[in-house]
This record gives C-alpha cells, sequence and structure tokens, in this order.
C-alpha cells in the first residue's frame, strides 16, 4: 500500500515526479503538500515540531481511508507520505497525491484523505516555542471539514 | 506481563511511555485499569477522560472491554496530523 512514514525531510516535488511516472497514463493528477507553519494558531514562534505516530496502527488506519477514498471516487492510484519525528518549519510534514482519469475525482479523493489525516489519523503533535512546548489537538475547522464528506459517503453507500 | 503506551500529551503524566506489568488480579477491564492508573499516578484524572481512546493488540476498541495479561494496550488522546 502507497502509505508511508518517514524520519528524514522528503522533497516534494521529487516525489510528485516519480508519482507522475508511476501513474503514467492517468489524465488527472491532483497533489497537495503540507508544510511546518511557523507561528502556532495562538501566534506564538514555533522553533520545533515533534509528531508522534503508533506504528503499525497509524499506517493501516491510513490505508483504510485510502481504500475507502477509493471506493467513492475512481482513483487509479494513491500516494500518501507523512513525517514523524522532529521537524523545523517550511519543511514538508505531508504530501499526498491522487491520479485519475477526470479532474474531479483526483481533487475529491485528496481533499478526503487530507481531512482524514487532520483528524482521524493516529498522529500526535507537539509544538516546541522559544519559551515551552504544547501537544496540539486537531481545530474545529478540521472537525468541520471532515465532516464535509459525511453526505458524500452516505449518497454513494446508498446508490 | 500486560505492556502499556502511552503517547501525546500522556507522556508528560507518566514516568515512561511504556509500562510493563503484570497485572493486579482485580484489574480485568479496561475500565479497571484506567481507575488503577489514577490510583497510581496520585489521583491523576487524565487516564478517566473519555477522549483518550485504547487500542487493545493494535486495534482501538470499544470500551469497557475484558484485558489479559499477554495485551498491549496503547492510551490515544485525540490525534490529528497533517
Amino acid at each position: 500500500m502507497p502509505v508511508t512514514l518517514l524520519k528524514t525531510p522528503f522533497n516534494a516535488a521529487e516525489v510528485l515526479q516519480e508519482f507522475t511516472k508511476e501513474a503514467s497514463g492517468a489524465g488527472a493528477i491532483v497533489s497537495f503538500t503540507g508544510l511546518v507553519r511557523a507561528t502556532s494558531t495562538a501566534g506564538e514562534r514555533i522553533t520545533e515540531l515533534h509528531l508522534q505516530a503508533y506504528p503499525p496502527l497509524t499506517e493501516t488506519s491510513i490505508e483504510r481511508a485510502v481504500q475507502k477514498a477509493q471506493t467513492l471516487w475512481t482513483l487509479d492510484a494513491v500516494t500518501v507520505l507523512h513525517r514523524i519525528g522532529d521537524m523545523v518549519p517550511d519543511e514538508a510534514i505531508v504530501f499526498v497525491a491522487a491520479a485519475a482519469k477526470h479532474r474531479r475525482d483526483a481533487f475529491e479523493g485528496v481533499d478526503y484523505l487530507m481531512d482524514y489525516l487532520k483528524t482521524e489519523a493516529i498522529f500526535w503533535k507537539k509544538e516546541a516555542y522559544a519559551d515551552g512546548a504544547a501537544w496540539i489537538e486537531p481545530r474545529g475547522q478540521d472537525y468541520t471539514d471532515k465532516a464535509r464528506w459525511a453526505h458524500t459517503s452516505s449518497k454513494l453507500e446508498l446508490s | 506481563m500486560v505492556k502499556l503506551l502511552f503517547f501525546g500529551k500522556l507522556i508528560d503524566h507518566v514516568a515512561d511511555m511504556q509500562m510493563d506489568m503484570s497485572l493486579p488480579q482485580h484489574v480485568e477491564t479496561t475500565a479497571d485499569l484506567r481507575l488503577w492508573l489514577k490510583t497510581h499516578h496520585d489521583q491523576d484524572e487524565v487516564f478517566l477522560d473519555p477522549s483518550i481512546r485504547l487500542a487493545q493488540n493494535n486495534a482501538i476498541i470499544a470500551e469497557p472491554a475484558k484485558i489479559s495479561d499477554k495485551d498491549e494496550i496503547a492510551f490515544l488522546p485525540p490525534v490529528g496530523g497533517g
């Protein structure tokens, strides 16, 4: 399954290039790269981000979300890369790409997976600031974003 | 021996992220285990927090559930990556 947890930095442009090669024949590729923010929600300057996972549950749960996306949309290929460990602002933390025959499936597949990653994927985030550190939980907006798909799932399950 | 794992903010509430121990005889369910942890950590209520889900042998479970001395039990605070 195309789900990878990485302890070291990755180059999103290179990953996309590789994915594009593998997805040869698809009419549309959508990719999303998430970067470590330099400022916390409360406005503090972030010096370092620590991300913890619980393998293999983290990977198997993301794989299930990928399978779910593949039942909701017609996707030729999907890849999910997620950093774990310590990283600094501006480094890529997550990369999701989907290849499909047409753009809508690829756009929505990636959007859905990102909402899953932000609210349900098994990761814990700790931000370090100049004068302390804090564990971060999903924002209300992240749950609202995830809830948008409830309608999509039930509609497709009925049809 | 049961293996207990603590993640996220819980690491700040325990001495070690991993605890290997023999289950006391009266600890038969996840509810017993949560209470036992509370009493052994200065009455720290965090162990009773329902937003902390449990995984038993790498699967998230509905509680309360029976536990055995061979289990790996992970305490999972609210999650979110990206």
